[in-house]
């Protein structure tokens, strides 16, 4: 059988088998060629796109570096257009990170609850319809999470800033120092907005690696006498490690590059500060939203410059992300 | 594994053989931490409604363990305390579904009207009530439109590309590798990108094109990947049949190939244009605002304005209403979210309509 050409175009014909090329009609006919080549340009325009990005942030950023006098690695202030130019990464590299990781922390262990609710424990017919109900999740506007954020739930995460200040204070993060009433334009009312705008992702994704997971493995479990939870602790989980990995990295990049709702939510500052129920906090793609109004052309780089870093921050993210799948495919 | 070794074949494995739970106690149990939440909430009033709720579960979480564990042993109380959870973290992510579309609907419905829906912002004073989001609904629809007409037609070739010509090879596998990479792009660096190239390099003015340029990029990935799908799901007895009967690679792909994965294709696509009908960040940075309505998304910020759009509308009500929540252009910012989420939400309808429709004739 191993032996016999196979016939569908998908396959590349060799050249010791011509019979094969002549019946899948391969690369003979001129509309054959035509075609080909047009869809190999497609497929081309993606890498070329890619590799343009990369070029013209690089292009365009490099002046404004050259321009800047502080470290723009470490310095926290923007100030590009002042003479001397002063600009660094610091606090938008700081929160940035800081918001999103707080907001994978918050949404895996949701979002793999929703992904096993979904696969095991809600009635099978039901099962696409919840999916699709989560899904929806993903469809409302970054914008629009920002007003929700901005006008319904910051308002009302005050109780729980107190709670924690009164009971978890003693951990910097949860100290809440000012005297009045918080209203929460901070940095943690920007993770959760995050978490919930990253749970979509990250639950559609675990939610079909627990569906490959073989279901010989979970009917032995259960034939040895596991409860639901054993069967899902002994031979879900352990398939599912990778999956749930990179999804939870995939949500973390979709966490680092989001503009609006941050934008909307978080009262601008640029200090960094451990205290994250307090007001303040910047992101790279907040400070874009913000400052590319205002910029003159040292300005301009300079957010050039923040969003070629961002670039480079969600690539990495993504590319592990993707390599960590691919591992666990290939395995 | 460990848990699966334990069972000693001689006694009655525990908790299996054990008396259960009958089936009204989980019901009464809630009733009953219900009412003793309530009581507690009514005398003390500690922390509101979501307090309430949260020192509800707890406290249900608990007493399910206990009553549990005493009749029905360790194991089957763990069960019973994951299978809560499950719900609980299913509850977690329904509640913010429901609050963000209700409260949508309730801050938006009030300023919605024929008069809201179909005039513009030209001459209104935007700190005062009126005007309307006309204007915003055709530069929205235009930039979508064109960004489609980009990216639908070039994502559906790559997607061909990856399944009938790539078969593996290394330029295939670094195409399909950056359609994944190109998918976590932050819109914003889009955007940027876009400002680079179209606007500093090339010289053009920011105009709705330039939105829907940035916008191609974005919705690129998602139509290859789902086009993608949908072609690898074409069996290959299709393409064999056409093959023997002598028809060539191309015109295979055109009239067989293609028309078989056809539903798919568009529910893709039109997944795609709700993604990113309400992207705002890149339009933010190349299209701008603008009171009237404007037709041409060629038009640029000389010759005289270019196109508004409802994401970048919110954000200017937004802007305008300065935080304070009760302000004219702040319910306006509402009305043009409701409308925005109306539109995305019909076209995921018809996206997902589309699929079953065709489901069911295949």
């Amino acid at each position: 059988m191993s032996e016999q050409p196979t016939l569908g175009g998908a396959t590349t014909p060799s050249v010791d088998r011509p019979q094969a090329s002549n019946i899948s009609g391969a690369s003979v006919r001129p509309g054959d060629r035509v075609f080909r080549s047009a869809a190999l340009t497609a497929g081309a325009i993606v890498l070329v796109v890619m590799a343009a990005i990369a070029v013209f942030l690089v292009y365009r950023a490099v002046p404004a570096l050259r321009d800047n006098t502080a470290n723009f690695l470490t310095f926290q202030q923007w100030f590009p257009d002042n003479d001397p130019s002063t600009f660094g990464i610091g606090a938008l590299l700081y929160f940035t990170v800081l918001t999103s990781v707080l907001a994978m922390i918050i949404a895996l262990p949701v979002a793999v609850g929703i992904a096993l609710f979904i696969t095991y424990y809600a009635p099978r017919r039901a099962s696409q319809t919840l999916g699709y109900f989560v899904d929806l999740l993903a469809a409302v506007p970054s914008i629009v999470y920002g007003l929700w954020g901005f006008a319904f739930l910051a308002p009302r995460m005050t109780g729980l800033v107190q709670f924690m200040d009164k009971y978890f204070g003693w951990i910097p993060l949860f100290d809440y120092r000012p005297t009045n009433v918080p209203n929460n334009l901070s940095p943690f009312t920007a993770s959760v907005i995050l978490a919930i705008m990253i749970l979509p992702i990250i639950s559609s994704i675990s939610r079909e690696v627990f569906r490959q997971v073989p279901r010989e493995q979970v009917e032995a479990a259960l034939a040895l006498g596991a409860t639901r939870w054993e069967m899902i602790r002994t031979a879900v989980l352990p398939f599912g490690r990778a999956g749930v990995t990179s999804a939870a990295i995939l949500g973390l990049g979709r966490a680092l590059g989001e503009t609006l709702a941050v934008t909307l939510v978080l009262s601008t500052a640029y200090e960094v500060s451990l205290h994250i129920t307090e007001n303040g906090g910047v992101t790279f793609a907040s400070n874009i939203a913000l400052k590319y109004g205002e910029a003159g052309e040292v300005g301009t780089g300079a957010l050039i410059a923040s969003g070629l870093c961002l670039f480079v921050i969600t690539l990495a993210v993504n590319f592990t992300a993707n390599l960590v799948i691919r591992r666990q495919r290939s395995a | 594994m460990a848990v699966l070794d334990k069972s000693a074949p001689a006694t009655p494995v525990e908790g299996l053989a054990g008396q259960k739970l009958p089936p009204w106690a989980l019901p009464a149990l809630v009733g009953a931490v219900v009412a003793v939440a309530a009581l507690l909430w009514a005398t003390t009033g500690f922390a509101g409604r979501a307090g309430f709720l949260v020192f509800a579960v707890t406290l249900y979480l608990i007493a399910q363990s206990v009553v549990s564990f005493t009749v029905e042993g360790r194991r089957q109380s763990v069960d019973r305390l994951f299978t809560t959870l499950m719900y609980v973290a299913f509850l977690l992510a329904a509640l913010p579904l429901v609050v963000i579309t209700w409260y949508t609907v309730k801050e938006g419905v009030g300023v919605l009207s024929s008069d809201f829906l179909f005039s513009s912002m030209f001459r209104i004073n935007p700190e005062g009530p009126g005007g309307g989001i006309y204007h915003a609904i055709v530069g929205t629809l235009i930039q979508s439109l064109l960004a489609t007409l980009l990216a639908a037609p070039i994502g559906i070739l790559a997607a061909i590309y990856l399944v009938e010509y790539g078969g593996g090879r290394p330029f295939a596998r670094a195409v399909s590798l950056f359609v994944d990479v190109m998918t976590g792009v932050p819109s914003i660096v889009a955007g940027l990108f876009i400002y680079a190239f179209w606007i500093l390099a090339l010289g053009f003015q920011r105009s709705g094109l330039a939105g829907s340029l940035a916008l191609f990029i974005l919705m690129l990935p998602i139509v290859i990947r789902s086009s993608e799908e949908m072609l690898k799901l074409v069996p290959m007895d299709l393409r064999e049949a056409s093959y023997a009967l002598g028809v060539p690679k191309w015109r295979t792909i055109l009239s067989v190939v293609l028309p078989t994965a056809l539903a798919g294709i568009v529910t893709g696509v039109m997944l795609g244009v709700a993604r990113i009908a309400g992207e705002t960040a890149p339009l933010l940075l190349l299209v701008g605002t603008n009171q009237r309505i404007e037709f041409n998304p060629f038009s640029g910020t000389e010759d005289p304005t270019p196109q508004a759009s409802l994401p970048t509308y919110i954000f200017e009500q937004f802007g305008i209403a300065v935080g304070n929540t009760e302000a004219p252009a702040f319910q306006r910012a509402w009305g043009a979210a409701l409308v925005l989420i109306i539109i995305i939400g019909l076209l995921s309808l018809i996206a997902r309509l589309v699929a079953r429709l065709v489901r069911v004739r295949g």
